[in-house]
C-alpha cells in the first residue's frame, strides 16, 4: 500500500524539550541511535568476556581468578550477548529503525510509541542480563544453548542460583521487545512506502530486514516457550525437559521429560536466528557494494527470490545442529538434504555480489574494503558450513574447534564486517560528518587480518579433534603441545583485534565532534535516505513533501545520464 | 592496491596451509575411514570454489578499479549466466551430499553380530556394562540408581544378575570385532567421542542412543566428552584399550557381575561409592593433582583454606566437604564441587576409604 496523498500535508507531532527529544523519543532515528549505543556497550562487554576466555586458553594459570566456573560463565555470556543482545538488536533495532522509514520515503515507523517502548523493553532486558553478573553465584555458565538438564542443576555455575533465571527472564523480555519492534518494521514496510516505491523497487537491505523480522517473529516464540518451560522446570519443578536424574548421590524429583525437546525448540529458533543476523548483513553488503563499485547490483530479482528462499528453507534445517544429539538418526537424511539445498540460494547471492564488481568502477573506500573483506570471510564461513551441514561429515567435526572456527567466520566476523561497513557508510547521514579515513583503514586491516588469523587455524585443530568448550586441554594426550602454542598465538591476535576496536570507538567520538563536514550525499548513493531536504534528516524526515519514487535503487552508471548515478526520486525527464 | 596484495597473500596462504598444516586427523583406528573420505571430497569441492571466487574478486578489484570520468557497464542481470551458475552449484552440492548420505546410512545402521557394551555417563566420569553370559542386559530404571546399584539395574530381573559391571572409566574391546555402544546418562547430556575412531554420539538422560564401530588398531585411545556437561566437562576423560580377543576376555573376567556387587560386604564399600558418584574424576587416589585435592595421604594432614585458616583433616571435615563443599575452600582450588546428599553410612564408608589411602 502506498501512502495516500492526504497524509502528505499533515503536520506530524513534534516532540518538545530535551527528555522528549533524546530520551523518551518516538523518532525512529533517535531510537535507532539508542539501540545502537546500548548494543555496542553490551557488545563491548561481550568482547571483554571473550578476551578473558582467550587468556585462559592461551596462558592457562596466568590469571588465578579464571577458574573453570568463571571460564564457562564467560563462554556463555559472550555467546548470548553477541548473538542476541548485540547483533540481533543492532541490525534490526539499529539499522532497521534508521533505514526503513528513510529508505522507503516514510515519516516514521507505523507505530512510533510502540517503537519507543520496544527500545525501553530491550534496555530492560539488557539490565536484567547485566544484573546476573552481580548475583552471588554469578551469571549462568550453561553454554549459550542453555541445554537442560545441566543448565538448571548444580554443577553448572548459576544453575542452582539466580544466574539461569535472570538469563531466561532477560530472554523473555528481549523477545517481547523484539516482537514490538518487529511488528512495527513489518507494518511500516507494507503500509508506509512512498508513492512509486513498489516492493520490487525496495533497496535490498529493506528486503533483508523485512525478511529477517519475519523470521524473528516466527522463530522467537519457540525460544520464548522454551525459556518459560525451562523456568517452570527450575522454579516449579515441572519436568518438561527433565528425565529421571541421579545427581549428588540421590535421585532428583524430576522424571519423564525430554532434554532433546528443548534442543528442538532452541534450534527451531536458533537456526533462523543465524539468518536474522546474516540477512541484514547481506542487505548492507548489497547496498554498499553497488554504491561504492558505482555499478547496479547484479540480478536484483534473483537476489530477492534467493532471500525469500533462504528465509523459507531456514525453518526446515534446524536439526543439523543435532545430528549426534540422540534424536532419531534417520532425520539426518532429511536435514542434511535441506541444509545443502540452502547452500544454493546462498551461493547465488555471493555470485551476484561478485558479478556486481564485474565491469564496475570500484572505489576503494572504507565501506568497500569492508564489503570485500566480508566476501572473503563469508566465503570461508559459508564453505565450511558445507562440512557441518552434511550429516556424516559432521560426525567427526561436531563440537570441535572446527565448529567454533566456522560459526565465528560466518555469523560473527562476517556480520561484524558488514556492520562496520554499514557504520562507515551511514555515519554521515546520522551525524552530518565523515569518519576519519586513515583511522578507518587502520581499524579495518587489523580487524580483517586479525580475525582471519584467529579463526582460520581453528578449523585445523578441529580436524585434529580438539573439543570445544574445554577449560583446559591438559588432560588429553592426543592433543599435542603445538595446540597450546597455537592457542597462545590466537590469544595474542585476539588481544590486538580487541584493542583495535577502541580505534573505531575513538573515531566515532572524535568524528562526531570534529569530523570533516559531510556533503548531503557524500557517496553519491541512489537510495532515498540521502535525498532528504536537510542533512542529517530532521524530525518527520521529509519536510512538507514526501518523496515520489520513479526507479529502482541501483541506477549507477545508467546509460544516457551524465552523472554516474540517478537517485530513486528523479523522474526520467529530469535526467541530464 | 594494498587490498589486492594482502588478500592475495591470504588466499595463497590459505591454500598452502592445507599442505603444511601441523594439525590434521589423528591416525585412523576404526572402520570409519569413509568419514575421512567425505571430508576430503568436501575439502576439494569447497577449496576449488574458494580459489575461483577469490581470484575473480581480486581480478575485478584490479581490472575495474575506479578511474576518473569512467562509468561502469549497466547490466541489471544475465539470466543465462545465473542459470548456469545455479546448475554448477547444484552439481557441486550433489557431489558432496551423495557420499555424505551413504556414509551416514552405514553409520546409523547397527550390525547384527556385534559385541554389545553399555556406556554410561555421569558428571564427570564414565562406566560400562556388558550383558554377561546370557547376552541380555537386565532392565534398568533411573529411579533405582543409588551409590550401591550404580547402574539402576532391576534386582528382580533374572537377565541382570550376570551383567558385568566396569566402574572404572577405562574399558577394553577386542580388535576387528564390531562393537555397539548403547549410551545413556545418569544426570545431564554428555558425548562419547573417540578422536581416532572418528565416532561420536550424545548421551541423553532418560533415553538411549547408539554408536557402533570396528576397532582396527591395537592400542589405548582416549574418550573425550564432547557435549558441555558442567564445570568438569573438560576433565571427563575415559579410555578404550583395543586388545586381542583373548586378552579382552581375560580383562572382562576380572570384573564383577551385578549380583556380586550387590552382595559385597561393607569392606571396599567406600571405594565403590566414590567410583559410582564419579568423585575420582576430580579427586585422585594416586596423589596426582586434579580439579580437587587428592585423597592420598590426606587424612590427618594439614589443609589450608583460601580464607587463610587451616585445620588438620578429620572425619568431620571430610563429611562437611561432601555435604556442604563450599563452606571451606582448599587453597589453590576453585569452589566448583556440587553438594552430595549421602546417608551417614555412606559418609562413614568414604571416610574409612580415605583413611586407608592415607595409611600407606
Amino acid at each position: 500500500m502506498e501512502q495516500s496523498a492526504a497524509y502528505e500535508g499533515q503536520q506530524v507531532y513534534h516532540p518538545k524539550g530535551w527528555w522528549g527529544h533524546y530520551v523518551f523519543s518516538q523518532d525512529h532515528k533517535i531510537i535507532a541511535l539508542q539501540y545502537t549505543c546500548v548494543a555496542l556497550a553490551i557488545g563491548l562487554t561481550g568482547m571483554f568476556l571473550s578476551l578473558m576466555m582467550r587468556m585462559q586458553l592461551g596462558f592457562p594459570g596466568l590469571f588465578d581468578s579464571i577458574d573453570a566456573g568463571n571460564y564457562y560463565q564467560d563462554v556463555t555470556m559472550h555467546g548470548m550477548i553477541m548473538v542476541i543482545y548485540l547483533l540481533t538488536a543492532l541490525f534490526l533495532g539499529g539499522f532497521g529503525n534508521y533505514l526503513i522509514p528513510l529508505m522507503l520515503g516514510s515519516r516514521d515507523m507505523a507505530f512510533p510509541f510502540v517503537n519507543m517502548l520496544s527500545f525501553w523493553v530491550y534496555f530492560l532486558s539488557v539490565i536484567i542480563l547485566s544484573a546476573s553478573f552481580f548475583v552471588p553465584s554469578g551469571p549462568t555458565g550453561a553454554g549459550w544453548t542453555l541445554y537442560p538438564p545441566q543448565s538448571i542443576l548444580e554443577g553448572t555455575p548459576g544453575g542452582d542460583g539466580a544466574g539461569i533465571l535472570l538469563m531466561l527472564i532477560s530472554l523473555a523480555v528481549f523477545i517481547i521487545a523484539f516482537t514490538m519492534g518487529g511488528l512495527n518494521y513489518i507494518t511500516t514496510v507494507l503500509q508506509s512506502r512512498a508513492r512509486g516505491m513498489t516492493l520490487m523497487r525496495m533497496p535490498l537491505i529493506i528486503w533483508c530486514i523485512f525478511l529477517a523480522t519475519f523470521l524473528g517473529l516466527l522463530a522467537f516464540p519457540a525460544l520464548f516457550v522454551g525459556a518459560i518451560m525451562l523456568t517452570f522446570d527450575r522454579v516449579l519443578e515441572t519436568s518438561f525437559f527433565m528425565p529421571e536424574i541421579f545427581k549428588g548421590g540421590e535421585v532428583l524429583d524430576y522424571g519423564g521429560g525430554s532434554p532433546v525437546l528443548f534442543q528442538h525448540l532452541f534450534w527451531f529458533f536458533g537456526h533462523p536466528e543465524v539468518y536474522i543476523i546474516a540477512l541484514p548483513a547481506f542487505g548492507i553488503i548489497s547496498e554498499l557494494i553497488s554504491c561504492h563499485a558505482r555499478k547496479n547490483i547484479f540480478g536484483y530479482n534473483m537476489m530477492v527470490w534467493a532471500l525469500v528462499a533462504i528465509a523459507g528453507i531456514s525453518f526446515i534445517v534446524w536439526a543439523h545442529h543435532m545430528y549426534v544429539a540422540g534424536m532419531n538418526p534417520y532425520l539426518g537424511f532429511f536435514f542434511a538434504t535441506t541444509t545443502l539445498i540452502i547452500a544454493v540460494p546462498t551461493a547465488i547471492k555471493v555470485y551476484n555480489w561478485v558479478l556486481t564488481l564485474w565491469h564496475a568502477n570500484i572505489k576503494m573506500t572504507v565501506p568497500m574494503l569492508y564489503c570485500l573483506a566480508f566476501l572473503i570471510t563469508f566465503l570461508i564461513g559459508g564453505l565450511t558450513g558445507l562440512f557441518l551441514g552434511n550429516v556424516s561429515v559432521d560426525v567427526p567435526l561436531s563440537d570441535t574447534y572446527f565448529v567454533v572456527g566456522h560459526f565465528h567466520m560466518v555469523m560473527a566476523v562476517s556480520p561484524v564486517l558488514a556492520l562496520y561497513g554499514g557504520l562507515y557508510h551511514w555515519f554521515p547521514s546520522v551525524t552530518g560528518r565523515m569518519l576519519d579515513d586513515r583511522l578507518g583503514k587502520i581499524h579495518f586491516w587489523i580487524t580483517f587480518v586479525g580475525t582471519y588469523l584467529i579463526y582460520f587455524p581453528m578449523h585445523y585443530i578441529g580436524f585434529l579433534g580438539v573439543p570445544r568448550r574445554y577449560y583446559s586441554n591438559e588432560q588429553y594426550d592426543f592433543i599435542p603441545q603445538s595446540v597450546a602454542d597455537l592457542n597462545q598465538f590466537i590469544t595474542i591476535c585476539a588481544l590486538i583485534v580487541g584493542a583495535s576496536q577502541f580505534i573505531l570507538l575513538y573515531n566515532f567520538v572524535n568524528s562526531t565532534i570534529r569530523g570533516k563536514k559531510a556533503s548531503k550525499n557524500p557517496w553519491g548513493a541512489c537510495t532515498l535516505e540521502w535525498q532528504t531536504l536537510e542533512s542529517p534528516p530532521g524530525h518527520g524526515n521529509w519536510g512538507d513533501q514526501l518523496p515520489v519514487v520513479y526507479r529502482w535503487p541501483y541506477d549507477y552508471g545508467l546509460p544516457g545520464a551524465t552523472a554516474d548515478f540517478v537517485p530513486q526520486n528523479v523522474p526520467d525527464e529530469q535526467i541530464t | 592496491m594494498a587490498f589486492v596484495i594482502i588478500t592475495t597473500i591470504i588466499v595463497i596462504g590459505t591454500v598452502l596451509f592445507n599442505l603444511v598444516t601441523p594439525w590434521w586427523f589423528t591416525p585412523l583406528a576404526s572402520n570409519w575411514g569413509s568419514l575421512d573420505q567425505t571430508i576430503i571430497i568436501t575439502l576439494w569441492v569447497t577449496g576449488v570454489a574458494f580459489v575461483l571466487i577469490s581470484a575473480f574478486i581480486l581480478y575485478c578489484v584490479v581490472k575495474y578499479r575506479h578511474r576518473e570520468g569512467h562509468k561502469s557497464k549497466y547490466e541489471p542481470d544475465n539470466p543465462k549466466l545465473e542459470f548456469w551458475l545455479t546448475v554448477v552449484t547444484t552439481v557441486g552440492v550433489v557431489i558432496m551430499l551423495a557420499p555424505g548420505l551413504i556414509a551416514w546410512k552405514d553409520y546409523i545402521e547397527l550390525p547384527e553380530d556385534a559385541l554389545e557394551v553399555e556406556g554410561v555417563g555421569q558428571q564427570w566420569t564414565w562406566s560400562y556394562r556388558f550383558p554377561g553370559e546370557d547376552g541380555i542386559y537386565g532392565n534398568t530404571n533411573g529411579r533405582l540408581i543409588s551409590s550401591k546399584n550404580t547402574f539402576g539395574i532391576d534386582p528382580s530381573d533374572a537377565y541382570g544378575q550376570d551383567d558385568v559391571l566396569v566402574l572404572d572409566n577405562k574399558v577394553h574391546l577386542p580388535i576387528n570385532k564390531p562393537v555397539v555402544f548403547q549410551l545413556r546418562s545418569k544426570d545431564v547430556l554428555h558425548d562419547f567421542y573417540i578422536p581416532q575412531f572418528r565416532a561420536k554420539m550424545d548421551l541423553v538422560p532418560g533415553q538411549q542412543s547408539n554408536l557402533w564401530f570396528i576397532p582396527t588398531e591395537l592400542g589405548t585411545y582416549e574418550v573425550a566428552c564432547a557435549e558441555f556437561c558442567g564445570t568438569g566437562h573438560w576433565a571427563m576423560r575415559g579410555e578404550i584399550t583395543v586388545d586381542e580377543m583373548a586378552d579382552f576376555e581375560a580383562w572382562l573376567s576380572q570384573h564383577p557381575t551385578f549380583v556380586e556387587t550387590m552382595n559385597k560386604s561393607s569392606e571396599g564399600r567406600g571405594k565403590q561409592i566414590v567410583q559410582s558418584l564419579g568423585c575420582v574424576a576430580c579427586h585422585s587416589d594416586t596423589g596426582a593433582s586434579g580439579i580437587g585435592p587428592t585423597w592420598q595421604n590426606s587424612f590427618g594432614s594439614q589443609r589450608n583454606f583460601v580464607s587463610g585458616e587451616s585445620i588438620n583433616i578429620d572425619g568431620a571435615y571430610i563429611k562437611e566437604s561432601i555435604v556442604n563443599p563450599n563452606t571451606k575452600i582448599a587453597a589453590g582450588f576453585a569452589s566448583v564441587m556440587p553438594t552430595y546428599n549421602l546417608s551417614e553410612d555412606e559418609l562413614n564408608a568414604i571416610v574409612e576409604y580415605i583413611k586407608i589411602l592415607s595409611s600407606d
